[in-house]
């Protein structure tokens, strides 16, 4: 293992994962993240110099449909599972800082 | 005062949203409206254990812009995910293409003044998904509509080779011509069916002392005069920003700014102090597309002439001004019946009056555009004929084009119908200028060659020949026969 997780990068990876962690759950983390990178890090051993990227695990390519619509869902059973609805959106709870694609 | 010389740099991320019938990975079909949260399914609810399937038009759609756009065209790209936060698009990722897009490297070319043109490169079109929309309206909570989840946009991403907000109004109003005349998006501004951010700052130098300021995104820009206007206030902005602060690039961090429509100013939203961590990574749940030739001749097969290259050829071949071969190439299908008409026989100029003045008036009245009208290419063709032949006079052809739209009878037909035909018959004619003669014998001894008043009283013989013949005596027969007979 070349290094452990300082308690910032764990702030930061649980700050981009919107987790919200005590001290307690960062110094566990920063043990238990450290040792996973180091498993990974094996991999380095590899000679993959002469090895082309994957892009993808399965040998197939070109899986389409064509542009015919169907069915939706009901809008019932769209909101029938959220926490939160009305009768025609998802409620959710009010985003501050806006900065969606709409 | 400070010596101040500047530029303004200005690149564009555009999203263009395709006009395929239904969503990119799903079946629900796309569309403007339609109730909240009814075009929707397991797929684009990001439901848990679905598998997302590719639209192969989306694809097709894409890379025939891409191509219109001179970008190269990959033949192996592959879908990301790209990590997002917000509920308009409930997986939390957005499917995306990442490093290595569907096209590159391109350029679009936009006119500016005096007939010339300007390349703005372009760094790379992509393919993604759009998302829903959330509504700030309802008390503490924000409401979720996600029937525009999973639309197919394709994003273009130009460098920022672009200077003043008139060249970004014209960028974007080529873009529109060029995918509505592939087909490839209905491209409306106010739909959200093109939506531009603009990245702006201003490089120069203040007393020889070089600057930089900081890049400020623009977003809520839902038309072209938004768009123009927004670039220009921004440009001023910063340079007065920077003059009174002396803070730039570097000092300050990169901002997201809104445009207020109303007060038609930028207004700060955010500070973007570190780059976004969008943390891509391949969809392990689609597979890769392979373009191979076959398939690639396919979808060229579908190109078409692009409206600048039309508009040009308009000028140059057909001796049209700028703004009349603009209004013809603004819609490709009205492009097009020109075209027919010229080969129909039709005369340029005159067709491109009877479209561009009396078409379309009738067009606006109507709420459509005069293709619509269903009046065949060659019967304004044949119009243009009668006009060029003597038949029919300027202001009887502008009433046959509204005749015409009316009942799409054959131009001729009509003219006799309703009485416009120029009389021609020189004979004819000869007996009323002799009529008229006997009538009027000192207008007559004035219109003679060399006379003072020749020129007045000629006027007067043609004025009650055309009286006598309601106004249907074809000039120019009437001219060379008064010619004729007052110098013998
Ligand atoms: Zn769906």
């Amino acid at each position: 293992m070349k290094k452990k997780l300082d308690h910032d990068e764990v702030r930061e990876v649980a700050l981009l994962a919107r987790l919200e962690l005590c001290d307690k759950e960062v110094e566990e983390f920063a043990t238990q993240l450290s040792s996973i990178l180091g498993y990974i890090e094996k991999l380095d051993e590899l000679d993959t110099d002469d090895v082309e990227p994957l892009a993808h695990s399965l040998p197939i390519n070109n899986v389409f449909r064509e542009d015919i619509p169907h069915e939706c869902l009901s809008r019932d059973k769209a909101l029938g599972n959220a926490p939160d609805a009305d009768d025609e959106f998802f409620m959710v709870p009010k985003i501050l800082d806006d900065n969606s694609n709409g | 005062m400070a010596n101040v010389k500047y530029k303004t740099l200005v690149g564009l991320e555009i999203h263009v949203q395709l006009k395929t019938k239904t969503k990119m990975f799903c079946s629900c079909p796309t569309g403007f409206g339609g109730e909240p949260n009814t075009r929707v399914c397991p797929v684009c609810l990001g439901m848990p254990g679905v598998l997302p399937v590719m639209n192969k038009k989306a694809y097709e759609f894409s890379v025939l812009a891409g191509l219109a756009l001179n970008c190269s065209i990959s033949r192996f790209t592959k879908w990301d995910r790209k990590s997002y936060y917000y509920p308009d698009l409930p997986k939390n990722y957005q499917i995306s293409q990442y490093d290595l897009p569907m096209s590159e490297h391109g350029y679009i070319e936009i006119p500016i003044d005096g007939g010339e043109t300007k390349k703005i490169r372009i760094l790379r079109a992509h393919l993604e998904e759009d998302a829903g929309k959330n509504s700030h309206t309802a008390g503490n909570y924000s409401q979720v509509d996600l029937n525009r989840a999973g639309t197919p946009l394709l994003e273009i991403v130009t460098e920022p080779d672009l200077s003043n907000g008139s060249e970004v109004r014209s960028l974007a109003q080529q873009l529109q011509r060029i995918v509505r005349y592939l087909g490839v998006s209905e491209a409306d501004m106010q739909k959200g069916h093109m939506r531009f951010e603009p990245n702006i700052n201003i490089v120069g130098e203040i007393d020889g002392k070089e600057f930089k300021t900081a890049i400020a995104e623009i977003k809520n820009l839902n038309s072209f005069r938004a768009l123009e206007r927004s670039v220009d206030y921004e440009t001023k902005r910063q340079l007065e920003e920077y003059l009174e602060t002396r803070k730039g690039m570097g000092q300050v961090p990169k901002t997201t700014r809104g445009w207020d429509a109303d007060r038609e100013i930028t207004v700060h939203q955010r500070s973007k102090e570190a780059a976004n961590d969008y943390r891509y990574f391949p969809d392990p749940d689609l597979v890769p597309v392979v373009l191979d030739d076959a398939w690639f001749e396919q979808i060229k097969s579908n190109m078409v002439e692009l409206p600048l290259a039309k508009e040009r050829k308009f000028v140059s071949e057909y001796g049209l001004s700028d703004y009349d071969a603009g209004v013809l190439t603004s819609e490709r299908t009205m492009a097009e019946y020109f075209e027919d008409a010229i080969k129909a026989g039709g005369d340029a100029k005159r067709v491109c009056n009877f479209l561009t003045q009396t078409g379309l008036k009738l067009a606006n009245e109507a709420g459509k555009s005069f293709v619509e009208f269903g009046v065949e290419a060659e019967k304004l063709a044949k119009l243009s004929k009668m006009v060029s032949d003597g038949d029919i006079n300027a202001s009887a052809a502008t009433s046959l084009i509204s005749k015409m739209v009316e009942n799409n009878e054959d131009p001729m037909v009509l003219a006799e119908k309703f009485n416009l035909l120029q009389k021609s018959d020189t004979g004819e004619l000869e007996a009323i200028v002799d009529q008229v003669f006997a009538d009027n014998p000192q207008a007559v001894d004035d219109a003679r060659p060399g006379s003072k008043k020749e020129k007045k009283s000629k006027g007067f013989l043609m004025g009650q020949v055309m009286q006598k013949t309601k106004g249907q005596a074809n000039p120019k027969i009437v001219s060379s026969i008064l010619a004729k007979k007052l110098s013998e």
